[in-house]
Formats: C-alpha cells, sequence, structure tokens
C-alpha cells in the first residue's frame, strides 16, 4: 500500500525540529531511517500530516566517548555499531547485537533513537539500553532532560516523549574490563524481530548484575539483581521473575521466555561474544 | 508537491514529487526505470533494494523527498559493474534465478556481500539473504552463485 498525504520538512537544527513538531499539534511525527515509521505509514498503521526528518541534524549523528561512558547520538545507524564505526562501551555486546537487527539495508539507514523512540517491545535497542541501564537526553521546547532507559517505555509503543521532543543522544556506561554479558534472541528466522528476548550483564567492577526479560507485552522487565540467576540457575527465581514480566505460566509465551532467560543465563559463562 | 535534489544513476536530477511518494515508486514512475520491482512495501522482501549512497537499502520505506542530496544507484547503472559482471554470469551459470523478480534486490544484497564480506561462508551467506525472499529458487543456486563469484576473486586476489 501507499502512505496518506503528508507534507515533509527536513529542518536544519534541533531547535527547528521542535518547532515542527510543536506547531504540527500532535499530528507530526519525527522520522529517523523511517524503518519503522516508513512500514507503518504505507501499511496506514500511522497517518502524520507532517513529517519531520532528522536526518539533516549533524548532532544526532555525533558520538563521543567520555571515558567513563559513550554519548552516541540518536541518529547512529545499527550499522555504524555493527561495523565498529563508533567507539563501544559495551565489550561487544552492542555490535553484536546490532549484527542481528533485521537486514543490512534495513541497518544502513535504522537508528538507535529511532528504535528506541518507537518502542516495540520486541525490538533489540529498548532491551539492551534498558540491560545497560543507559541514559536517553531528549531535546524539547524548554531545553534537555534526561531519562534512564528504564523509565523512558512506559508499554508497547508508548513513552514519555512528549508530542514536541525527540531524542537527541543515548549515553552508555562503559562495561569494565571484566564484565561478562549474554544476550539471547529467540525468533525463527534470521532477522526477524525477537519472540523473546533475555540477557545479562554481570560487572565485578561497579557490581552490577542485572538481567532482564524482554520482547513481552510492554517494557522489558528488568530484574535489578540477577545473582540467584546468575550463581547457578535457580527455578524459583526464574519463575518469579517470568510472571512480574506480565508471562502466563503455562503459555507459548511462558515457555518460550523461560528457555531464553535459561539460555542466556547459560550462555554467561562463555566468553563474551562467542554465544550462539 | 516538494522539489528534491539528488543523483540517480549517476545523473543530477531535479524534481517535483508528491511526499509520500517513495523512492521505488519515484524511480519506476517519475525516472522510468522500471528495474527496480516491489513486492511487499514494508522493508521485508527485499525486491526493492538497490544503492543509496553506496549502500544496500529499501527503495520502499524511504520516500524520494528524504533523499535530499543522495546518490542512488538502480540495477540499470550495473551494467559496467566489475563485480555485478561476475555475478551475473555466475547467477546464470548457478541457475540463481527463475522468474526474475526478486534478482536486482538479490544482485544489489549479493555485491554488498561479495564487497564488504570478502571471507563470508555459507552460513554467512544464507544469513545475509534472509533479507530478500525468494520464491523459486530454493536459494541453492543463489548461494552458490555468490560463493563462486567471492571464490573468483579470492583465486585472483592470492595469483
Ligand atoms: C523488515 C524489518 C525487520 C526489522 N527487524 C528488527 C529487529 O529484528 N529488531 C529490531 O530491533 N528492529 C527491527 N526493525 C526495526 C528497525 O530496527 C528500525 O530501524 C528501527 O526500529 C527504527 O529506527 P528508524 O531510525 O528507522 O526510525 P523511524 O522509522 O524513522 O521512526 C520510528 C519512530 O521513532 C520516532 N523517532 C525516530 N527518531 C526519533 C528521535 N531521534 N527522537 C524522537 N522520536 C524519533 C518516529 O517519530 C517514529 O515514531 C526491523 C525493520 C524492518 C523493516
Ligand atoms: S518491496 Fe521493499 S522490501 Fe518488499
Ligand atoms: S527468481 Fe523468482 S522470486 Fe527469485
Amino acid at each position: 500500500m501507499k502512505a496518506a498525504a503528508f507534507d515533509y520538512h527536513g529542518p536544519a537544527t534541533v531547535a527547528e525540529a521542535v518547532a515542527l513538531l510543536r506547531e504540527s499539534d500532535g499530528m507530526g511525527k519525527a522520522v529517523a531511517g523511517s524503518q519503522s515509521l516508513g512500514p507503518m505509514m504505507n501499511l496506514r498503521l500511522a497517518q502524520p500530516t507532517q513529517l519531520v526528518d532528522l536526518r539533516f541534524l549533524g548532532e544526532l549523528r555525533e558520538c563521543r566517548d567520555e571515558g567513563a561512558a559513550v554519548l552516541f547520538g540518536a541518529g547512529v545507524t545499527h550499522a555504524a555499531i555493527e561495523d565498529g564505526k563508533v567507539p563501544d562501551p559495551s565489550l561487544g555486546l552492542m555490535p553484536h547485537v546490532a549484527g542481528r537487527i533485521a537486514y543490512r539495508a534495513v541497518r544502513n539507514r535504522g537508528t538507535l533513537g529511532g528504535s528506541l523512540a518507537h518502542a516495540d517491545p520486541a525490538a533489540d535497542w529498548v532491551n539492551v539500553m534498558a540491560l545497560l541501564d543507559a541514559e536517553l537526553i531528549l531535546a524539547g521546547p524548554d531545553g534537555e532532560r534526561s531519562v534512564r532507559a528504564g523509565e523512558f517505555m512506559l508499554g508497547a509503543f508508548t513513552t514519555v516523549l512528549a508530542e514536541d521532543e525527540i531524542i537527541k543522544a543515548v549515553r552508555v556506561r562503559r562495561l569494565g574490563p571484566a564484565a561478562r554479558w549474554s544476550y539471547y534472541k529467540f525468533n525463527r528466522k534470521t532477522g526477524e524481530f525477537a519472540e523473546a528476548i533475555a540477557a545479562f550483564v554481570d560487572d565485578p567492577e561497579s557490581g552490577v548484575r542485572r538481567a532482564i526479560v524482554g520482547a513481552v507485552d510492554g517494557a522489558p522487565y528488568v530484574i535489578e539483581d540477577a545473582s540467584a540467576l546468575i550463581d547457578g540457575w535457580s527455578d524459583p527465581a526464574a519463575a518469579s521473575a517470568l510472571q512480574a514480566a506480565g508471562l502466563v505460566p503455562g503459555s507459548y509465551e511462558y515457555q518460550v521466555h523461560r528457555v531464553a532467560l535459561r539460555r542466556a543465563a547459560e550462555r554467561l559463562s562463555r566468553p563474551n561474544g562467542a554465544q550462539q | 508537491m516538494k522539489q528534491v535534489n539528488l543523483t540517480v544513476n549517476g545523473k543530477a536530477v531535479s524534481a517535483l514529487v508528491e511526499p509520500r511518494t517513495h523512492l521505488a515508486d519515484f524511480l519506476r514512475e517519475q525516472r522510468l526505470l522500471t528495474g527496480t520491482n516491489i513486492g511487499c512495501e514494508q522493508g521485508v522482501c527485499g525486491a526493492c533494494t538497490l544503492m543509496v549512497d553506496g549502500v544496500p537499502t529499501r527503495s520502499c520505506i524511504v520516500y524520494a523527498v528524504a533523499c535530499e542530496g543522495a546518490e542512488v544507484r538502480s540495477i540499470e547503472d550495473f551494467d559496467h559493474d566489475p563485480v555485478m559482471t561476475q555475478l551475473r554470469a555466475a547467477f546464470s551459470a548457478e541457475h540463481a534465478l527463475q522468474c526474475g523478480y526478486c534478482t536486482p534486490g538479490m544482485l544489489a544484497t549479493a555485491r554488498d556481500i561479495v564487497t564488504r564480506l570478502p571471507d563470508a561462508d555459507e552460513e554467512r551467506i544464507r544469513q545475509e539473504l534472509s533479507g530478500n525472499l525468494c520464491r523459486c529458487t530454493g536459494y541453492v543456486g543463489l548461494v552458490r552463485a555468490i560463493s563462486r563469484v567471492l571464490d573468483e576473486r579470492r583465486n585472483l586476489a592470492v595469483a
């Protein structure tokens, strides 16, 4: 199908983009890679009357190594992360995940910020950024504010972003040199959205031992202290996490998420990146 | 209507486009370049894959108006491209096409595999091809054709 008619704007500054969104009175939408919004518009699931293209905002493509963290412009593409063209604070986790999002043609255009703003529970970055407790920097008419990834997504396709706000950047803290991670994405076909996601990070330097259960009905469920699943598998701890994530024991969804969680926990003992 | 300035197959183009016209429709209907095929129009099937700024891109979910300043290369521009010439010969030799509908998109992806991943093995080729659907060949011929070109280029590099 073809998209419904809309007006297109290609602002040159963040302030201009925000002003255009504000003027559109809720009928406008930002667009970055258009790898999620394009399909939605062609299917007429989304019919914005104004499209505010963020492609020409150089600031959104900048990355900065801050030492203790890396600041990613929201417009950084999955392919740039996959190819290591931007600094990696995650000991290989982000490139590993990026290379398994969709297909190369989609990764060449799809962006980190677009993926987070889209907030599909089955998408990869919403889960990874919650796992890494990333900080999102949002720009709006009153300046900037920062939100933790775990508090950014309110539910499926719903976030704290106001209609006239955009994601400007994402700050990811650097993992310690001895940190371990694992990421298990269950899908039937390479490049497809996940049916279940589970991931762990265990960083002795910072003491972070977090896990997530993702591709659920809403935002990923964060297990803030996952020691009970890291230091040996605990059925009761897994069951309570899965149920807290909204999964119903006995259902197909519960089963696949349980398997994903178990496999992610097992993979934590393998070298980072020697995953699947 | 909006004005957009871009390069299409090496030629500078200034055109008025309806913002909702995606790049594939723009090429096919306004530029009469019908080599780009359209399948799903939702980014899944890969039929419309072509090169934008040197990298494979889905032309069905990118609007032409968003291609200001971009360098677009559709299949028509690859007649004399050395990698594409090798790929075309290998596609014929290995029966990597039947109806041909997926072929322009397949060739764009195949060229990306050959140039970006010179060490790709069969598994990697299959993973990379997962974003291009072919209903005819069953992929065996496609994988062989791409492996053949990779081998040819490796042998050339050694010699
Ligand atoms: C066939 C296919 C398979 C896919 N498979 C996967 C997959 O396995 N895993 C996965 O994670 N993703 C997958 N995706 C989605 C892909 O990763 C998208 O690139 C991504 O979700 C959206 O990024 P984008 O830059 O294209 O955003 P757009 O499509 O441009 O925008 C998406 C939404 O975000 C908003 N937005 C964009 N940028 C900003 C910003 N900076 N600030 C505020 N709002 C913004 C837009 O208004 C829109 O609502 C797939 C896509 C396709 C087409
Ligand atoms: S037509 Fe573009 S991916 Fe199917
Ligand atoms: S050759 Fe017919 S779809 Fe691929």
